[in-house]
């Protein structure tokens, strides 16, 4: 039988008379329903699977339908459509007409979206630029969630030095702005060409983790401080009444109680965040400060296409394109999630 | 008879949700008369406060809906204009609620919002507004309101509040006030302090006074009236002496077996009704209070009681039993002790 | 009073200063990084370095370095750049009119818009504008910002730049408006737009949200039984609260953007503020100018939040008296 709960004002009832007759539903169940229901939540997240789907299926384009490798340079290669042979980079670009120009939108599967000036095959270079900046911005996102996630429960739980100290580290790189930080770090961690060294580490120039590893850096103390007040308001509940915590028995209590509520808060936070670290990391790329060549990424894609921006801007436009849809499609998802673990019915009854 | 000022004709309001129609208001009729002053008991969920807003038509939900009448002065609000209605709110019918911290504006001092009503209703020159706000805060008992009037709602107590509330709501001289649990955020001898405050208002402003509570106790000294209200609908109706003390209704009987008495040391709760409300959704079939009813025999799940007279006086109340056997098993049910003890 | 003023510029003091030492030590003590190298060029011989290095003192501890940069910056006011060999102080003065122009017109339009629409989404709630409205903001919250200044250029330079509606667009760059109000009005025009479009799907956002919380508050519910007009109820009760956390939000993201965050709206359409003059010190590793555009970027995000929290107390009582 459902019951129509009443409102908490004015409890009227011992708690033994109301506890065995009440169907209840997890929350998560109940979470789960509500987004069920929510067709333009659902549909975003078909949105972005189907965008994964395509970008790691990068390299099956690039072999079967393209035929092409789209990191290497093809100045010199011609094409052939419609039976014609044609010039990569044709003669008779810039402003002078001097210089070249790579052939449009062919509208086939070779050079569907046209070439770059270096003659690569454009819409091959968007599906491989799709999975670096969603392995980047998945990955940083990640990265930063853990991280936080330590910290948080490390100085929340423990209190005392411990978080004044880390809150104090955290309050520092929050105060430092954002994109100072990323490109500070982007810079410096990037001048070398052979890579950087940190001990026993050794990481390629355009190794994802750079920009990966920057990008979850400097997001961590927006995402730690949601997080320790939320595990500093549950440790008030849950064990204040516990007395003196010994060892053991803390680590349980953290595993089992305060780690699942707070995973809640996290992955609802989670489409947020990655659509922000995708954004972050295409401005850093375009910037040339982040996803280092020859690796490409939708950000570096839209630099490149700035030269060609009035001759050929498909190749600026395409991978924006992509970006937006992805971001929006995250968007749409954060906000579905967030409506359904979190609802705030239209019915409020008084009694 | 005078015409009543208010009068209710079979109101029903439901709402629509995600799991069905919730009936918040069952088809409920009563009046109100000039100077009177009703209460209206019952428990969370019992559709008391639903009944008042929607006198008001303070309802916002997109998903109620309505059906019959409410007759103010001889017009269906029901049937008038937004326009209308925002001059009937404030001035013809007041409202005041449960907690005065969060009814009241906090970045607006206690004047000003007084000054908001008393300037929406009435053409004031210059300075007439504060002097009747301040006028109006002496007359509820604030001290010092020349000072008190600049100052914002969390710089007063909790009785203070509600004392403003209550200026604030008799301000433009409402025929009709109603109180929505105006004591159940406040001190026990605060509550004594704001019902006399508005006993002694309804005299000397003639307006009448509609007070919901779910706490029969706080009804016992001011009301003329009182009306029971269990899962939205009127189970039991008749002036203070009647319900107090020939109740009919064994929801009642439970009432005012939770009132803590000084030669018994009870809690206040409703410890002699086990159970919870039932759904509003699904109506059970029959008396929607039997399966709480320790009187409960078959033709309780069968037919649905209807809110009659049987003793006479204008006493009504919706239950099966016979006078009689109400009166016997009555006692048992209020007093155990004394008659276990007898 | 006098206590909070002195305690936030303490505090301003305290950052500024830990920033400082952070830029300086991110960009000085990570290993493998060597301005050095960097200033002398192409494959530079180890005497060219040596004399590069002593030159601009970078064979001295840190912390001396350190002392020595913040002694010009702050005292004889007479830093110079690695890179253009020229002050460092008038280049910044030379750079914020053009971010304040960009920043300022900007906020005038997102404050305006983002109001409109948040307060008409919230208003018609329940209605297909709400939701219309709202994935319009979640758009505009998802386009990065320098790729839809390319957009922008790409239609107002380039394809539709002959058409009546764009033939007006100058060619990029920036003009001051003590030279020509005109020039400087449409050079900054689409900038103003780009810009802002990023902020109205936030703030809308944000508003809408705030409106329809505080729409189920007590107070409201109190407001509409006076009896007072809906308008009144919405401007007077429910703005005026929501409008507590748009201002505090706002307050930081202004600060943020007039300390040179506008960077890449400043890149894409060819404007030498703050932000741009930001980038390049960081990618050509110019100590002194990035050192000086970080003081300046923390220096107004720390001003702002001690105002934002004035702002705050002069808006919601509760917290004054505290």
């Amino acid at each position: 039988m459902a019951v129509f709960e009443p409102e908490a004002e004015g409890i009227v009832l011992d708690a033994e008379e109301t506890g065995g007759d009440i169907v209840g539903r997890s929350p998560w169940a109940l979470a789960g329903r509500r987004l069920v229901r929510n067709k333009l939540a659902l549909a975003a997240l078909a949105l972005f699977l189907l965008i994964v789907a395509v970008s790691f299926a990068a390299p099956l384009y690039a072999n079967h339908i393209a035929d092409t490798n789209p990191f290497e340079s093809n100045i010199s290669g011609t094409v052939t459509i419609d039976g014609k042979t044609v010039d990569v980079l044709q003669q008779g670009g810039g402003k002078l007409g001097l210089g070249e120009t790579p052939i449009g939108p062919t509208w086939r599967s070779q050079y569907f979206l046209g070439a770059d000036n270096q003659g690569r095959d454009v819409a091959a270079r968007v599906l491989y630029g799709g999975r670096a900046s969603l392995e980047i911005g998945i990955g940083s996102a990640v990265f930063a969630s853990v991280v936080s996630l330590i910290f948080a429960l490390v100085a929340g739980f423990f209190g005392g030095w411990t978080d004044a100290i880390i809150s104090r580290l955290m309050d520092l790189i929050w105060a430092f702005p954002l994109y100072l930080l990323a490109i500070s770090l982007a810079t410096v961690l990037l001048t070398s060409p052979n890579g950087l060294t940190i001990s026993f580490i050794h990481v390629s120039a355009d190794s994802l983790w750079i920009p990966l590893v920057i990008i979850g850096f400097v997001y961590i103390p927006y995402i730690y401080r949601p997080i320790r007040g939320q595990v500093l308001s549950l440790r008030e509940k849950e064990f204040v009444e516990a007395g003196i915590a010994q060892g053991a028995s803390n680590l349980r209590l953290i595993f089992g109680e305060v780690l699942p509520n707070v995973a809640s808060t996290v992955i609802v936070l989670m489409p947020l965040m990655i659509a922000t670290t995708i954004l972050t990391e295409s401005a850093l790329s375009y910037l040339s400060i982040g996803v280092q060549p020859p690796k490409a990424s939708w950000g570096t894609i839209i630099q490149d296409g700035q030269e060609l921006l009035y001759t050929r801007p498909w190749v600026a436009i395409a991978p924006g394109i992509m970006i937006v849809l992805t971001v929006l499609a995250l968007n749409i998802l954060g906000d579905g999630l967030r409506d359904a673990l979190d609802p705030r019915s239209k019915v409020r009854v008084k009694g | 008879m005078a015409e009543p000022l208010l009068e209710v004709k079979d109101l029903k309001v439901s709402f629509r949700t995600e799991d069905g129609i919730v009936r918040a208001v069952d088809g409920i009729s009563f009046t109100v008369a000039e100077g009177e002053v009703v209460g209206i008991v019952g428990e969370s969920g019992s559709g008391k406060s639903v009944t008042m807003m929607s006198v008001m038509r303070l309802i916002t939900d997109p998903n109620a809906i309505y059906e019959g009448e409410i007759i103010y002065k001889g017009r269906n609000l029901m049937g008038v204009s937004q326009d209308a209605m925002r001059e009937v709110r404030g001035e013809e019918i007041a409202m005041i609620f449960q907690d005065p911290m969060t009814s009241l504006n906090p970045v607006y001092t206690i004047g000003w919002q007084i000054e908001e009503q008393l300037n929406e209703h009435n053409e004031l020159k210059k300075g007439q507004a504060r002097r009747r706000a301040t006028e109006l805060l002496a007359q509820v008992g604030i001290p010092k309101p020349e000072q008190r009037i600049d100052d914002y709602p969390h710089q007063f107590s909790g009785g203070m509040r509600q004392r403003a509330m209550i200026a604030l709501a008799l301000s433009c001289n409402p025929d009709l006030l109603i109180a929505d649990e105006p004591t159940t955020a406040l001190d026990v001898t605060i509550q004594a302090q704001i019902l006399e405050l508005i006993k002694n208002l309804k005299r000397d402003f003639g307006s009448a006074v509609v007070l919901i509570t779910h706490d029969l106790g706080v009804v016992a000294d001011i009301a003329d009236r009182i009306l029971v209200m269990y899962a939205g609908r009127i189970v039991e109706e008749g002036d203070k002496e009647q319900v107090f003390y020939d109740p009919q209704h064994p929801y009642t009987w439970g009432l005012l077996g939770s009132i803590a008495r000084l030669d018994r040391p009870r809690t206040r709760r409703l410890t002699a009704i086990a159970g919870q409300p039932p759904s509003l959704i699904n109506r059970p079939r029959g008396c929607s209070f039997r399966p709480r009813c320790p009187q409960a025999f078959d033709r309780c799940s069968v037919e649905d009681p209807a809110l009659t007279s049987k003793v006479g006086g204008g006493h009504l109340d919706a239950c099966h039993l016979s006078v009689e056997d109400k009166r016997a098993r009555r006692d048992a049910t209020i007093n155990p002790e004394l008659a276990e003890s007898a | 009073m006098v206590a909070f003023v002195v305690r936030r510029l303490l505090w301003m003091v305290v950052v500024l200063f830990a920033i400082s030492v952070l830029v300086f030590l991110i960009f000085f003590a990570t290993p493998g990084v060597d301005p050095a190298r960097q200033m002398a060029g192409r494959n530079p011989s180890a005497e060219t370095i040596k004399s590069i290095k002593h030159e601009f003192g970078l064979d001295r501890s840190l912390p001396v370095r350190y002392g020595l940069m913040m002694k010009h910056m702050f005292i004889s006011r007479d830093l110079i750049s690695y890179g253009s060999h020229t002050r460092v102080i008038p280049e910044i003065v030379h750079a914020a009119p053009v971010t304040l122009s960009l920043v300022f017109g900007a906020a005038v339009i997102w404050i305006v818009f983002s109001i409109l629409t948040g307060v008409a989404a919230a208003v018609l709630r329940g209605t297909l504008f709400d939701p219309f409205l709202m994935i319009l903001a979640l758009i505009g919250i998802s386009i990065p910002v320098f790729w839809l200044g390319e957009v922008v250029n790409l239609v107002t330079q380039s394809r539709f730049h002959d058409t009546f509606l764009f033939s007006w667009v100058p060619p990029l760059g920036y003009t001051a408006l003590t030279e020509d109000p005109f020039m400087w009005f449409k050079q900054l025009f689409f900038p103003w737009l780009t810009l802002s479009i990023l902020y109205i799907g936030f703030y809308a956002r944000v508003l809408r949200a705030n409106l329809i919380e505080t729409e189920s508050e007590d107070y409201v519910r109190t407001a509409r039984a006076k009896g007072l007009s809906e308008r009144r109820v919405l401007v007077r009760h429910t703005l005026r609260t929501s409008m507590i956390t748009f201002v505090s939000l706002f307050g930081l993201d202004f600060a943020v953007l007039v300390g040179g965050g506008a960077l890449l709206t400043e890149v894409v359409f060819g404007l030498p503020g703050v932000g741009l003059l930001t980038y390049n010190s960081l990618t050509s590793l110019d100590l002194p100018v990035i050192m000086t555009t970080v003081v300046y970027a923390a220096f107004f995000i720390t001003l702002a939040s001690a105002l934002v929290d004035l702002v705050y107390a002069w808006l919601d009582p509760r917290v004054r008296l505290a």
